[in-house]
């Protein structure tokens, strides 16, 4: 691994991950017919909030602010373990991708602590909604990433991932594409995207991930932030590489291609965001199990 | 030398409760003293010959007194130490844990009894372990057994822990039942009743598997593998606590150690032991979490995850077993490892979740979820040892619990990376359903973290004045901090974990090969970057403006404690997603005028191989029994008559099979 690498590796998972929002913002506000807030706006709002004061319930004791502090950190170390392309990550050994779930899994547990602290009803619905539907999508997850598995015939992301993937998917494609798909919608949930969740919505009642955060302000709501995007990142970065499974050469060209795919997967995002309506929460789970039932699907097809 | 240790420690542990019933005359506070001072002692000589042995390799006794079935024989090998350690230190943090849960002062009537069957227990366990002779076994077992009847019903005035304990009795004689059949088996097929590894071709794969199910459903009994844990939750909701903790977290591994053990004394393992014991560890791992996150008290709710965790670990075991049985033992080794890392994990933390919810039902004087709330604020330390607890049986990392379950995954992500055939399907069907589990869990203990430490109180329980006294938070700031040592140094246990596997597989112990300093780098920084991070935001609060506000109610004018979300509507859509297997038994009214009336929703969750399956079928049994109650006159004469009678039956039919 080359210097390039690292700091690669270090920095564009802790810089870029905003940007991703803000086209996302961008995309829906002109298939709204909007012109939209700049595509940096992500990052002016982080830096006012740390410049901001904060406003704390009485009802709270300090796992109010363990939430949004876990949660962020959590979220980057997940991304470092996802390779950016097809080359090696930051942190890459055997099973990593449990470490990978697991650690956003702690994330999940302290921002859903951090939540039920308020002792608001409503914050405790988000806290339960979120803690319901990411629990059905991990299954889904898990088997996409099984076909991954079973397809190169090794447990690391690192190597899953790596520059024989394109033989992969001459291999088993309906399998990975049923898993690309998969994938897909666990993105949308485990990010509180549309059709699962409304970030833009006005009404707490049917919140999931935003009214989880209501009662946050100032530097930790900045955390919160972050980390939301640094877990789209993440996420987004998995995807895409499934379903680009093409082998550029070169260091600097290879990342900027998966950066414009991550692009791309966020132009995406905003049009399924513009196109779809939410979904009635009773509905979520159905949708959920049938991610979970494609992955299988992929799995099963690998048999023999 | 070793088993002289650990002998000489189950004696003191033993002895722990006779000793203080010596020590009356001195007061009940001196005979609480003896009795955990012994209990210590005892502890910690057993934990010393664990780990010497785990260091310095087996040691094995054996002497011939004219027993039936081969010499008396004692070992401590890897495997025993191995479940021996958990034992030792859990036993000393239940014991310390008794002095404030349950002094003799306040129970003069219960606590002698309590310490005495406490004490009789734990050693009975010892014996277990260090068992290499079937009648040894058995011996340690039935005084396990029936010590912890007596531990479980030690508060018998109460109609439900009687009821708790009359079906524990009933179960765990089922179990001491089918152990009997296997070393009758055992002895019939091999002419010994040693417990050591059998040579190939000496016994017939039949005969083998015939043994390998009666100590799955013998030992299943015993560590609560779904459908055999109906025993389970009301067994431990009805005990004392520190009864709880040493039930939980080690008394029932008995059964799996048992399992472990008969399995290593087979040489042909088939295919379909390991196959079947995957699905019976999935099966209790998914309902065992289901159950528990629809559970309103919070001890039922701990046992449920008991048989949620011993589903985990017998998922390990079972993936071993597959791969054992192809041939595949560096795999084996993963998965079997994290199955044993589990047993001592799953100790340390549930005695440490057990030993916090005994604090506060203390302080609050109830156990009911939905009456908790803003714990945290009275009891700030029981508060976070409590939430490292959690944190350890979702099995996230930095914790320990991280490590056992990513090497059972490891285990099954290497099978289905490399391995043919049906087991890699199998696999990929279980590491989703682990994941599920963990998903559930994870819903679980923040549902009981929140409940009862967050938020605002209720008002519904008596309120906590002030935190746990130390003689209860010391041992669970000691099993705390194992919890997080063995999920930043893995790496430690991973010499003792191989020697361990040898046995089971009855192979030379090989390094594992799993990435535990990876793990351990993993744990270390997220660790140091929280903590980093902490630090810097609290810096950047401390200068900016503070601003103290009531809790954001969304519009509503003056929201109150009692509309936060409460643990059952916390737990209400997974409930409902799960109701298919949960089948929950709703009350809900019907608010139909314009203005309605006061009403009421009530939800209960019953389990549903309890009520649904077993108990009906024990009616039907009960009926058809109480017929034959003609033949039972009281008369010993026709008692006698009956015994010639089914003497002559027995021959006639083994002489027509002969």
């Amino acid at each position: 691994m080359t210097l390039v690498d690292i700091a690669a590796g270090l920095a564009i998972p802790l810089l870029f991950p905003p940007l991703m929002l803000g086209v996302i913002t961008r995309t829906k506000a002109r298939i709204a017919g909007r012109r939209g807030p700049p595509l940096l706006q992500p990052y002016y709002d982080l830096a006012r909030l740390l410049r901001k004061g904060v406003v704390r319930s009485r009802t709270t004791s300090w796992v109010f602010l363990a939430g949004p502090v876990v949660g962020m950190v959590t979220a980057v170390l997940a991304a470092s373990i996802v390779p950016i392309g097809a080359r090696g990550s930051l942190i890459s050994f055997s099973g990593d991708l449990v470490a990978f779930a697991y650690l956003l899994g702690l994330g999940r547990f302290f921002t859903i602590a951090a939540a039920l602290d308020t002792g608001s009803a409503f914050e405790g619905m988000g806290a339960s909604r979120e803690a319901a539907f990411s629990c059905l999508a991990e299954p889904a997850a898990f088997f996409a990433l099984l076909v991954l598995v079973k397809l190169s015939g090794t447990y690391s992301l690192g190597s899953m991932l790596g520059p024989d993937l394109a033989e992969q998917w001459a291999r088993g494609a309906p399998s990975l594409g049923l898993a690309t798909v998969s994938l897909f919608i666990v993105l949308l949930a485990e990010n509180s995207r549309i059709p699962f969740d409304d970030p833009t919505t006005h009404l707490e009642l049917t919140m999931i991930h935003e009214v989880m955060v209501l009662d946050h302000s100032g530097p930790p709501f900045a955390l919160i932030l972050y980390g939301a995007a640094v877990k789209l990142f993440a996420y987004g970065l998995l995807l895409v590489r499934v379903a680009t499974p093409f082998h550029v050469d070169g260091v600097a060209l290879g990342i900027g291609v998966s950066l414009g795919e991550l692009l791309l997967l966020s132009i995406v995002v905003g049009v399924v965001e513009s196109v779809m309506a939410r979904l009635q929460l009773l509905r979520v789970p159905s949708l959920l199990v049938g991610a979970s039932l494609l992955g299988a699907f992929g799995v099963m097809l690998l048999v023999g | 030398m070793t088993i002289v240790l650990a002998l000489v420690g189950a004696g003191l542990i033993g002895a722990s409760g006779f000793l203080a019933l010596s020590a009356r005359s001195g007061g009940p506070k001196l005979a609480d003293r003896v009795a955990v001072t012994a209990l210590t002692a005892g502890a910690s000589l057993a934990a010393l010959a664990a780990v010497v042995a785990l260091s310095n390799g087996d040691d094995e006794f054996a002497f011939s007194a004219g027993f039936p079935g081969g010499a008396v024989g004692l070992g401590l090998d890897a495997l025993s130490a191995v479940f021996l350690l958990p034992v030792a230190v859990l036993t000393a943090a239940c014991g310390v844990y008794s002095l404030a849960y349950f002094p003799g002062i306040e129970h003069p009537r219960e606590a002698p009894r309590l310490r005495i069957s406490f004490g009789l227990a734990s050693a009975g366990l010892i014996v277990v372990l260090l068992a290499r002779h079937s009648l040894v076994f058995l011996a340690g077992w039935e005084v396990m057994a029936i010590a912890a009847f007596f531990a479980v019903t030690a508060e018998e005035r109460d109609r439900e822990v009687r009821a708790a304990g009359f079906l524990y009795l009933v179960s765990t004689r089922a179990s001491a039942l089918c152990l009997l059949a296997l070393f009758s088996l055992l002895w019939a097929a091999t002419g010994s009743l040693s417990l050591t590894p059998l040579p190939v071709g000496i016994i017939a794969p039949r005969s083998q598997s015939a043994l390998f199910l009666l100590a799955l459903v013998g030992f299943g009994l015993k560590a609560g593998l779904v459908p055999l844990h109906v025993w389970l939750p009301p067994a431990h909701a009805a005990a004392p606590t520190h009864v709880s903790a040493l039930l939980s977290g080690v008394l029932i591994k008995s059964g799996i150690y048992g399992i472990a053990r008969v399995v290593s004394l087979l040489p042909d393992a088939r295919l379909w032991w390991g196959e079947s014991l995957l699905a019976i560890g999935v099966l209790s791992a998914v309902l065992g979490v289901a159950y528990a996150l629809a559970q309103h008290d919070v001890k039922r709710l701990l046992a449920y995850h008991s048989v949620e965790n011993i589903g985990i670990i017998a998922i390990g075991l079972g993936v071993a077993l597959m791969c054992r049985s192809v041939g595949r033992l560096d795999t084996a080794a993963l998965a079997l490892a994290g199955a044993l890392l589990h047993v001592v994990n799953h100790a340390l933390f549930k005695g440490l979740l057990f030993l916090g919810a005994g604090a506060v039902t203390q302080r609050t004087r109830t156990r009911s979820l939905d009456a908790l709330g803003g714990i945290a604020a009275a009891m700030p330390a029981t508060a976070i040892l409590f939430l490292v607890g959690a944190v350890a049986i979702v099995g996230l990392p930095p914790l320990n619990g991280f490590v056992s379950e990513f090497l059972i995954y490891s285990g099954l992500l290497r099978v289905v990376a490399s391995a043919d055939g049906a087991i890699w399907l199998l696999a990929a069907l279980a590491a989703p359903a682990l994941a599920l589990v963990g998903g559930l869990a994870l819903a679980c203990f923040a549902k009981v973290v929140g409940a009862i430490f967050l938020g605002a109180s209720r008002h519904r329980s008596q309120p906590a004045s002030h935190d746990a006294p130390a003689a209860m938070l010391a041992p669970m700031g000691a099993l705390a901090l194992l919890c997080v040592a063995i999920g930043v140094v893995p790496f430690a246990l991973a010499p003792a974990l191989a020697a361990a596997c040898a046995v089971v597989l009855g192979a030379p112990a090989e390094p594992l090969d799993a990435p535990f300093a990876a793990v351990s780098a993993v744990a270390l920084t997220a660790l140091a970057l929280c903590a980093g991070v902490a630090l810097a935001l609290r810096a950047r609060l401390g200068r900016a403006p503070l601003e103290a506000a009531a809790t954001w109610d969304c519009g509503y004018v003056e929201p109150n404690a009692r509309m936060q979300y409460s643990a059952s509507s916390f737990a209400e859509p997974l409930v409902r997603v799960l109701s298919f297997a949960l089948l929950p038994e709703v009350h809900s009214p019907r608010l139909m005028p314009i203005f309605p009336g006061p009403a009421a929703f009530h939800s209960d969750v019953v389990d549903a191989a309890l009520d649904r399956i077993l108990m009906p079928l024990v009616r039907a049994f009960a009926e058809v029994a109480g017929r034959l109650r003609v033949l039972q006159q009281g008369s010993v004469h026709s008692y006698l008559l009956y015994v010639w009678l089914a003497l002559i039956a027995l021959l006639a039919v083994t002489g027509a099979i002969g």
